[in-house]
C-alpha cells in the first residue's frame, strides 16, 4: 500500500489487470452505456427536424405546387398558329433571377379551344422548337418529334408534349403552372396518378423503309 | 564561420525536437515516407495514383480562390464568371487551371483505375482500396457535374433539366427526388444553391476522407508488387512473400521510387497550365435563361457518351436501362475484389480482363464520338441554311424543280442530307430513288415510320406530287430506279407463266434491274 494519498478516482484494485479493472468498473460501465444511450437519444431528437429541413423540398404536396397565371392577351393567338410565350413562374423564389422566366408553346385550335404545351420535351426536358411548315416540334437534345398536337411523332420520347391546363379569363389566356414537367410531376397538374413508364405509343418501328 | 554554422545546426535540430516531442507526427511521417517498397514496383506505371492526388490539390486550391469572387445566386452566378473572365486580374486563368484540372483529373483517374485492374492490384490483400477507390472515381464524376453546374450557363441549366428528367423516371419516389434535387418546383436559386454546397462542401469532404483513407491503406498494405505470369495471389502466403520480397529487393519509397511520381506530377502540372493557358477557360455560354430556346444543350466531356446513350435507347426500354444498368455497373466494380480476390495478376494470363478493358474503352469512345456531333439529332436550320445541290436541279422539269422547293420549306433537310450537307436523323437522299418506288416514296411521306413522323397533315396533294417526283429524280450516280417485284408479277399473262418465271424476276428486282 502507498504512503502517497490516492489520486481521486484511484480505486483500491491497482495490482488487478487493465482488463480485470475494466470488469470490476460495473457502476461506471453502466454510467457509460447510460450516457451513450443519452447520447443516442438527443442525437435522434436533433436529426429529425435535421432531416426533415434537408427533405423539406421533397415532402411538399404536389397540389400545393402552383397556381393560375395569364400569359397573354387571346389576341396575340392567332386560330390555327402556335406561337411561344412565356410567364414568370408563381413558384419562383427571390433569388431565382432570369430562371424564373418559363416558355411555354400555345396552339389556337379555334376561338376558344387552345393547346398550351410545357417547353420541356418528354424525353429529358430540353427546349422543343416548334415548325410550322412542317407542322412539328423537334427537340435538339435526342431528336424527339412531335405532331402539331402535341402527340408523340417520333425520337426517344416515350409519350407526347406536356400540356399545362387553360382557361380564359376576359381577354387572357391563364394557364396553372407550378412544377417544371417532368414524367412524374407533369404540368397539367391533373391529379392522375404518376405516369412512369407509358407504354410507347401505337407506332411501329419495325423496319426503317418498310413499304 | 564554422562555429556559426555548427550553432545553426545545433537550433535547428533542437527546434525540431522541441516540435517532434509535442506533435509526435513528423518522425512517423518521414518514416512511412521512406519505407521500403519491392524495387519492381518502382516504374513509371505507378505513378497515376499521385499524379490523381496531386491533382486534387491543385482543385481544392483553384476551387477556394474562384469561391472569393463566384457568387452561387441563380441571378448572380453567369454575370460572376462573366467577371472572372474579363474584369478580374487574372481570373481567366484560375477558371482556365480549375477546368482543365477536372479534365485532367477525370482522365488520370481512370488510367489509374485501367492500371490497377490490368496488373491485378485489387487482389488480395488490396480489395478495400479498390472499393474506397472505385467510391472516389464516382465522387470524382459527382464533382464533374457538380461542377459543370456551377458554370450556370445554359447547358448547366438544361442539364439540371436532364438530371431531373432522368430523376423523374425512378419508380414511386420520382416526383419527391425531382423537388430534391431541385430544391423546388422549378430549376432556380435553390437548385444552384444545392449544388453549390455539393461542389464545395459534401463531395470534397468526402473525397477528401477518401483519399486519405485510400493512401492509409497503401501505406499499410504497400504499394502492390510488379505481377508476374504464374505468381498466383493466394490468402495464406500472399503477405509472407510479399514481406520477403520487400527485404530481399526493398528500396525506400522516398525517394528511390517517388521521384518518378514527382517528374509525372510535374509534369501534368505543367501540362494542365499549358492547356489552361493556351486554350483558356470553358464557358460560360450562353445566359441560363429558359426562354431562350434557340439552344442545343450538351453535356461535358465526360459525359457525353450518357449523352449517347440516351438517344439510342427504345421509349420502351430506356427507363428500366435508366433504372437497372448503373445499379448493375456500380456493383460489379464494387463486388470485382471481392468475387476475384485470389490467383493470377498478370494481364497475360487474364485475357477476359483484358477484353473487358478493351470492349468498355471502345464503346465509351464510340459514344462520347457520336456525343460530339449528335446525328440522332435534327439540325435546326438547315432548311434555311443549305441549299439543294445545284446540280439535282439541273434538267428538271418545272414541277420536279417546285419539288425541291416543297423539300426546302417542308423542313426535310433538317433530318435528311443531300450531297453530304444537313441532318443525320433519317438516311440520306442522294439516291433515294434508287431503293424507293414512287408508291414506297408516297406512303412513307404520307404516313411516316420507321422512325419518321408522318408528314400526311403537313403536305397537300400537290404538294405531295412535286415532292415525290422530286425525290425521284435522285438516283444518285444515275443508278437505276427502284422496281417493285410485285407489279411485274401482276403484268405478266398468266398466273402459272408468272410462277415458273418468279424466281428469276426476284433475281432481277434485288439487283435493281427491270425485268
Amino acid at each position: 500500500m502507498s504512503e502517497f494519498l490516492k489520486y481521486p478516482g484511484e480505486s483500491s484494485n491497482n495490482d488487478l489487470a487493465p482488463e480485470a479493472k475494466a470488469a470490476a468498473h460495473t457502476r461506471r460501465v453502466f454510467l457509460f452505456k447510460l450516457a451513450v444511450g443519452l447520447n443516442a437519444l438527443v442525437g435522434a431528437v436533433l436529426a429529425v427536424p435535421l432531416i426533415g429541413y434537408l427533405l423539406g423540398p421533397a415532402m411538399k404536396k404536389r397540389a400545393s405546387v402552383g397556381s393560375w397565371i395569364p400569359i397573354g392577351d387571346l389576341s396575340s393567338f392567332p386560330v390555327g398558329e402556335t406561337r411561344l410565350a412565356e410567364y414568370r413562374s408563381p413558384v419562383a423564389s427571390f433569388d431565382d433571377g432570369e430562371t424564373a422566366k418559363v416558355s411555354c408553346w400555345v396552339r389556337r385550335v379555334s376561338d376558344q379551344q387552345f393547346q398550351v404545351f410545357a417547353i420541356n420535351c418528354a424525353h429529358l426536358g430540353c427546349p422543343v422548337r416548334w415548325f410550322a411548315e412542317s407542322k412539328l416540334f423537334m427537340c435538339p437534345c435526342h431528336g424527339g418529334a412531335y405532331y402539331e398536337d402535341g402527340r408523340r411523332a417520333s425520337g426517344p420520347p416515350e409519350r407526347g408534349l406536356f400540356e399545362y391546363r387553360y382557361k380564359i379569363a376576359g381577354n387572357s389566356l391563364v394557364i396553372h403552372a407550378g412544377d417544371m414537367p417532368t414524367l412524374s410531376t407533369e404540368a397539367s397538374c391533373k391529379g392522375k396518378p404518376l405516369v412512369q413508364i407509358r407504354p410507347a405509343a401505337d407506332e411501329t418501328r419495325s423496319t426503317s423503309w418498310g413499304a | 564561420m564554422g562555429s556559426m554554422k555548427e550553432s545553426v545546426t545545433t537550433a535547428g535540430r533542437k527546434g525540431y525536437e522541441w516540435l517532434e516531442h509535442r506533435l509526435g507526427l513528423l518522425r512517423p511521417m518521414a518514416d512511412a515516407a521512406a519505407h521500403p517498397t519491392p524495387a519492381n514496383n518502382a516504374s513509371w506505371w505507378y505513378v497515376f495514383g499521385s499524379a490523381a492526388t496531386v491533382l486534387l490539390i491543385l482543385q481544392v486550391m483553384t476551387g477556394i480562390l474562384l469561391a472569393l469572387v463566384y457568387s452561387p445566386s441563380a441571378n448572380e452566378a453567369w454575370t460572376s464568371l462573366n467577371v472572372l473572365n474579363h474584369n478580374v486580374a487574372l481570373g481567366w486563368y484560375l477558371r482556365a487551371l480549375h477546368g482543365w484540372g477536372s479534365d485532367f483529373m477525370i482522365a488520370i483517374v481512370l488510367i489509374h483505375m485501367v492500371q490497377v485492374f490490368l496488373f491485378g492490384s485489387y487482389k488480395f490483400p488490396r480489395e478495400l482500396t479498390w472499393i474506397v477507390g472505385v467510391v472516389l472515381l464516382l465522387l470524382t464524376l459527382g464533382m464533374a457535374f457538380t461542377g459543370q453546374v456551377m458554370r450556370f450557363d445554359q447547358d448547366a441549366y438544361w442539364g439540371l433539366g436532364i438530371g431531373a428528367s432522368i430523376a423523374s423516371r425512378v419508380p414511386y419516389i420520382g416526383a419527391s427526388l425531382v423537388h430534391l434535387i431541385l430544391g423546388g418546383a422549378i430549376i432556380g436559386g435553390a437548385t444552384l444553391s444545392r449544388f453549390f454546397t455539393l461542389h464545395v462542401f459534401v463531395i470534397p469532404g468526402l473525397l477528401l476522407a477518401g483519399v486519405g483513407m485510400h493512401v492509409w491503406m497503401v501505406l499499410r498494405h504497400g504499394v502492390s508488387d510488379w505481377p508476374m505470369p504464374g505468381r498466383l495471389v493466394r490468402k495464406s502466403t500472399y503477405e509472407k512473400e510479399y514481406h520477403e520480397l520487400t527485404q530481399r529487393t526493398g528500396i525506400p519509397f522516398v525517394p528511390d521510387a517517388a521521384w518518378k511520381d514527382a517528374v509525372f506530377a510535374a509534369a501534368i502540372l505543367f501540362a494542365v497550365m499549358a492547356c489552361a493557358f493556351f486554350f483558356g477557360p470553358f464557358g460560360p455560354g450562353g445566359p441560363p435563361d429558359p426562354t431562350i430556346i434557340q439552344t442545343a444543350p450538351k453535356p461535358d466531356f465526360a459525359f457525353l457518351w450518357i449523352y449517347a446513350v440516351l438517344a439510342f435507347l427504345p421509349p420502351s426500354l430506356e427507363t428500366p436501362v435508366l433504372m437497372v444498368a448503373p445499379v448493375l455497373g456500380i456493383a460489379g466494380l464494387l463486388l470485382l475484389p471481392l468475387l476475384a480476390s485470389e490467383g493470377e495478376r498478370h494481364w497475360a494470363r487474364r485475357p477476359v480482363a483484358v477484353l473487358m478493358v478493351s470492349v468498355i474503352a471502345v464503346t465509351l469512345g464510340i459514344f462520347t464520338r457520336l456525343g460530339t456531333y449528335t446525328p440522332w439529332s435534327p439540325i435546326m436550320d438547315a432548311w434555311t441554311s443549305n441549299p439543294i445541290p445545284p446540280k439535282y436541279l439541273h434538267d428538271r422539269t418545272p414541277l420536279e424543280r417546285e419539288g425541291a422547293i416543297v423539300l426546302q420549306n417542308k423542313q426535310c433537310r433538317n433530318c435528311h442530307a443531300l450531297d453530304g450537307v444537313g441532318g443525320l436523323r433519317g438516311p440520306t437522299l442522294d439516291s433515294v430513288a434508287s431503293s424507293l418506288t414512287e408508291d414506297q416514296i408516297v406512303r412513307q411521306v404520307l404516313q411516316g415510320g420507321g422512325n419518321m413522323p408522318a408528314y400526311g397533315n403537313a403536305l397537300n396533294p400537290s404538294e405531295t406530287k412535286a415532292l415525290v417526283s422530286f425525290l425521284m429524280t435522285l438516283r444518285g450516280n444515275d443508278l437505276e430506279p427502284a422496281v417493285d417485284a410485285s407489279r411485274s408479277l401482276t403484268q405478266t399473262s398468266g398466273f402459272h407463266a408468272a410462277r415458273s418465271s418468279a424466281a428469276a424476276k426476284d433475281t432481277n428486282a434485288a439487283s435493281g434491274q427491270k425485268p
